[in-house]
């Protein structure tokens, strides 16, 4: 077992075994979503696997070629539906290069904070998911009480529990409410003996640790050879993080430790997360303290909706520009940027054409999930079946990401 | 300004000469346009000697109706050197470029979206198939002329008239229960 093959057949099988080619999914509940896998199976051997996405596909690129800056926040809530807030934010910082605009620091400060809010939930979801495939229910239950809370805060900031659409372009839709930062205080006391508690759920389970130590093993050029950014790319030692790399926003005034491990297995990936939680609540609790008072959307009237509302019914301008901004959307000088934020899943970029009117020419969404799903051509020692959920749960693609 | 600031602007352009042209840095990444016959050979050049080792994106853009229409964008990073650079190939109609696919495995798949999206054929690829669209579609979703609602069939009413403009996917055209080779 400890030979490396690369879901190749073993060498030289029983002669009256017989390949059997078996479907996984697209219904199916280790498949996290609506992923069909074509397996060509030898006994209990995966030999060959061709994943089948498109399940979702709901024409995101092309549909945002139709809409307005604006109107397009909301497409990007449904990639990441588990994390909307990250995604929400790349896409902005993406426009906003264009416009050559930056966010008031306020609003930067709210955005971090989303955002590893929204990186939190992420890991959370696939902390619990990923024993719950292998047949450790318990966690889950735990880690959805928990996402719970970062749930009802997203609600209490935003007005929507999944698909946020908060960001804006120059900022953020609405400024914190004022009991947030009582709660989020009380969730970052919570949250780190919540996730010893998940250590120590799983971590001895003798099952999980059989299971995931040494199974899927992505080597570190490998990793970069097939593209694997975010946990993943870590998980097998590669030092990368965009928010330390590239940093954007203010993560070049916060304080956080950039986790990697060595190993590249399922153990590993699933570890990675584990612990990257922890610097996710460091870097909040940061933020809260440095986070200054000010505006939370930029003063620029041909971009940024009118903040004061009722300025809007009382004042001609406001309206005016108001009316403009929804009916018609604002202008973005023509240009193409490429925009990449460290997202819970990976590296999170946005291609935009502009050819200077409301609605981008082309928009590429470089959706990291996509990306990390072609690993799973490339893992060693996953050689059965049971093996491949394992490989796929700690790869942790959220289908509406792969399908855009 | 070319090559002053960025050592391996100046190597490209010794190695590669009239192929390759820089285009300037437009928001922290360096552009440059390359004639898409060395694409193979200037991927492994960047890849293996200018330490461009990870390969982000790779992406179809249909400029309709300029001329060449098509255009795939190539996004590079150097995880060594923290550094982006894009490549850009224009391609004519119908467009055809060589697979890097063999430079980067990443690429398998990128490029498989590019052609099931706006039907840029990767020579070289391992397995040019769709991705996102069933077997049998025809046309290429992603391209300008293709409707944003697709074609009129007794699947989609919603649909506009006409048929597909585009050849159809030879590959997967008599995939049973398929609804290909009707046109």
């Amino acid at each position: 077992m400890t030979e490396a093959t690369e879901l190749r057949p073993p060498a030289g099988g029983s002669p009256d075994t017989k390949e059997v080619l078996l479907n996984l999914g697209p219904q199916h509940p280790s498949t996290h979503g609506v992923l069909r896998l074509v397996l060509e199976m030898d006994g209990e051997y995966v030999e060959r696997v061709d994943p089948h996405i498109g399940y979702l596909h709901r024409g995101t690129e092309k549909l945002s070629e139709n809409f307005t800056y604006t109107q397009i926040f909301p497409l990007t809530d449904r990639l990441d539906y588990v994390c909307p807030p990250s995604n929400n934010l790349a896409f902005a910082l993406a426009v906003e290069k264009l416009l050559e605009i930056e966010a008031p620091v306020r609003a930067q400060y709210i955005r971090v904070i989303m955002a590893e809010l929204a990186r939190l939930s992420g890991h959370l979801l696939i902390t619990g998911a990923l024993p719950m495939d292998l047949g450790a229910m318990t966690a889950l239950l735990y880690a959805m009480r928990e996402r719970e809370m970062i749930m009802d805060l997203m609600e209490m900031v935003t007005g929507a529990r999944m698909h946020t659409s908060y960001c804006r372009v120059g900022g953020v839709r609405e400024d914190l409410p004022e009991e947030f930062a009582g709660k989020i205080r009380e969730f970052c006391d919570i949250f780190p003996n919540r996730i010893r508690d998940y250590e120590r759920l799983v971590e001895k389970n003798r099952m999980f640790i059989k299971r995931t130590r040494g199974i899927g093993v992505i080597e570190p050029e490998d990793a970069i050879d097939l593209g694997l950014s975010g946990p993943n790319l870590r998980a097998s030692g590669v030092d990368w993080d965009i928010r330390r790399d590239e940093p954007y926003e203010i993560y070049d005034q916060v304080e956080f430790d950039v986790i990697t491990r060595n190993e590249g297995d399922c153990y590993a990936r699933w570890r990675c997360r584990v612990e990257e939680m922890r610097e996710s609540v460091r870097i909040i609790e940061q933020c809260l303290k440095q986070m200054p008072e000010g505006r939370f959307l930029a003063d620029i009237p041909t971009v940024a909706f009118p903040v004061d509302k009722d300025r809007v019914h009382s004042s001609m301008e406001a309206l005016i520009q108001h009316f403009d901004l929804s009916a018609y959307g604002f202008k973005v000088p023509a240009g193409e940027v490429y925009s990449a934020i460290e997202a819970p899943k990976g590296e999170l970029g946005f291609y935009i054409v502009s050819d200077g009117s409301p609605k981008p020419f082309r928009m590429k969404v470089r959706a990291p999930s996509f990306v990390n799903l072609q690993a799973l051509y490339g893992t060693k020692n996953a050689r059965y079946l049971a093996d491949m959920i394992a490989v796929l749960g700690s790869l942790d693609p959220v289908m509406a990401e792969v399908d855009k | 300004m070319t090559g002053a600031a960025v050592p391996f602007i100046a190597r490209l352009e010794k190695r590669f000469g009239d192929t390759v042209s820089y285009t300037g840095v437009s928001h922290g990444i360096h552009i440059f346009t390359a004639s898409p016959e060395i694409i193979v050979d200037l991927c492994r050049f960047l890849k293996e000697e200018l330490g461009f080792n990870f390969l982000s994106d790779i992406c179809g853009v249909d400029y309709l109706p300029d001329t060449p229409r098509f255009e795939v964008v190539y996004h590079l990073y150097s995880l060594s050197d923290k550094w982006r650079i894009r490549l850009k190939c224009r391609l004519e109609d119908p467009p055809h470029i060589a697979s890097v696919a063999g430079v980067w495995r990443t690429a398998n798949w990128h490029e498989r979206e590019a052609w099931d999206m706006y039907g840029i054929t990767f020579d070289g690829h391992p397995d040019l198939r769709r991705i996102y669209m069933w077997e049998g579609f025809e046309g290429f979703p992603q391209r300008k002329d293709f409707p944003l609602r697709g074609y009129r069939d007794e699947l989609n009413p919603f649909g506009a008239e006409g048929v597909p403009p585009t050849r159809p996917d030879l590959e997967t055209k008599n995939i049973p229960g398929g609804t290909g080779g009707k046109s």
